[in-house]
């Protein structure tokens, strides 16, 4: 293999666990180049993740790398980022990881503009249990908990996530894979709370309920229903049901939480040594 | 073709297809959304290389493989191949 980025491979964990065609592997792939285009140094970069076939990511890559509890790599993350802000913080999690049980701790880390980079694998569904639905399941698709189809409302993850005070958000989805690696190293250089959303495909928990049985049936189909962000915009409200924009919806340049942290810390201590 | 332990390689002048058949799991992602249709898929379903000659060097199907098991590389001109092209060679 010439593939340079295999430098940040646990090489003897390969061939990975993942289902053949599962989208977690195209994103991280997406991941390791994004990453590769920043130069940092292996040692600096630090991958957090829950629980679930998405967070299974950090076993795989030869980072400082920590597999936490269900819904729970922010909070780690932040313990991280706040002991050394000089560290390159990313998460990784699934839709139910990130939205569901750790819903959150997501809208609080947004909330305070911590400098973390989160990567949600969206594939819509709880993969690794068995195609439980998640807060991310379209309404009407399948899931084994929604056998005559979800009634749920899903979530907009990036209008939460911008709403709720975030520095980066965009979306992306597994088929156009060098637009994802491209807001990936955009959130990473970000300074504040980055969130990239990717719409994945799941074939086995989701595609074979959803009649979506292959990787290729579900990469058709996870094409049909992304549009770029622009063209969205245009659509007649009726057309825009079932379809998922994409693009970049939130850049901007706010206050973070570890430097206001040290800021405070500096100003107090500069008080005493004045008294 | 060449064969080295499960790792197939494909090659042209322009062109070296690697495929690593030990992590390749035959999705059929980069056989279905190749613009040109280089791959066919082997009875393993397993991608082959057939129409090497009509790669364009996109890199789709190594972007888009999820097991890493697809690699493309262009060839760096040859310094007989420059000559060649552009008719020094006389
Ligand atoms: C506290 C807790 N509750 C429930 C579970 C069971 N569980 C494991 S993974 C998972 C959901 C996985 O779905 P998602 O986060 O979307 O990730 P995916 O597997 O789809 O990548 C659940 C409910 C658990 N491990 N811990
Ligand atoms: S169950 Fe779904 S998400 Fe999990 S590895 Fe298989 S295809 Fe991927
Ligand atoms: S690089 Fe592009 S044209 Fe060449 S085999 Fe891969 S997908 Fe096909
Ligand atoms: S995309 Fe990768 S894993 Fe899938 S068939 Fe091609 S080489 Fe094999």
């Amino acid at each position: 293999m010439n593939n340079s980025i295999t430098q940040y491979f646990r090489k003897e964990m390969f061939p990975h666990i993942w289902c053949p065609g599962c989208g977690i592997g195209i994103i991280l792939g997406s991941m390791l180049r994004a990453i590769q285009s920043t130069g940092w140094e292996k040692d600096e970069v630090v991958m957090v993740s829950g629980i679930g076939c998405s967070s299974r990511i950090t076993g795989y890559v030869d980072f400082n790398t920590m597999n936490t509890t269900h819904g729970r790599a922010l909070p780690f993350a932040t313990g991280i980022k706040m002991a050394n802000p000089a560290l390159k913080v990313i998460t990784v999690m699934g839709d139910g990881d990130c939205a569901a049980i750790g819903g959150n701790h997501f809208i609080h880390s947004a909330r305070r503009n911590i400098d973390i980079t989160a990567i949600i694998i969206n594939n819509m569904i709880y993969g690794m249990t068995g195609g439980q639905y998640s807060p991310l399941t379209p309404t009407g698709k399948l899931g084994s908990t929604a056998p005559y189809g979800n009634i749920d409302q899903s979530f907009d993850i990036a209008a939460l996530a911008a709403s709720a005070g975030a520095s980066y958000v965009a979306r992306g989805n597994v088929f156009d894979v060098n637009q994802i690696t491209h807001f990936i190293k955009k959130a990473l250089l970000k300074k504040g709370f980055s969130v990239v959303e990717i719409i994945a495909d799941c074939p086995i928990s989701f595609g074979r309920i959803n009649q979506l049985r292959t990787p290729v049936q579900m990469l058709e189909w996870i094409k049909s229903i992304t549009v770029a962000k622009r063209v969205w915009e245009g659509l007649p409200e009726e057309e825009k049901a079932g379809k998922i924009p994409t693009g970049e919806f939130l850049d901007i340049d706010i206050p973070e939480y570890t430097e206001k942290y040290q800021e405070t810390c500096n100003r107090i201590q500069q008080g005493r040594r004045e008294k | 073709m060449d064969k080295k332990n499960n790792l197939k390689v494909y090659q042209n002048e322009k062109t070296v297809i690697t495929v690593n058949e030990d992590w390749c799991k035959s999705c059929g992602i980069c056989i279905h959304f190749c613009p040109k249709k280089v791959l066919v898929s082997n009875e393993k379903g397993f991608p082959e290389a057939k129409n090497i000659d009509d790669c364009i060097h996109c890199m789709l199907c190594e972007l888009r493989c999820p097991d890493f098991a697809i690699n493309v590389e262009k060839k760096e001109k040859t310094v007989e191949h420059i000559v060649n092209q552009k008719g020094l060679e006389d």
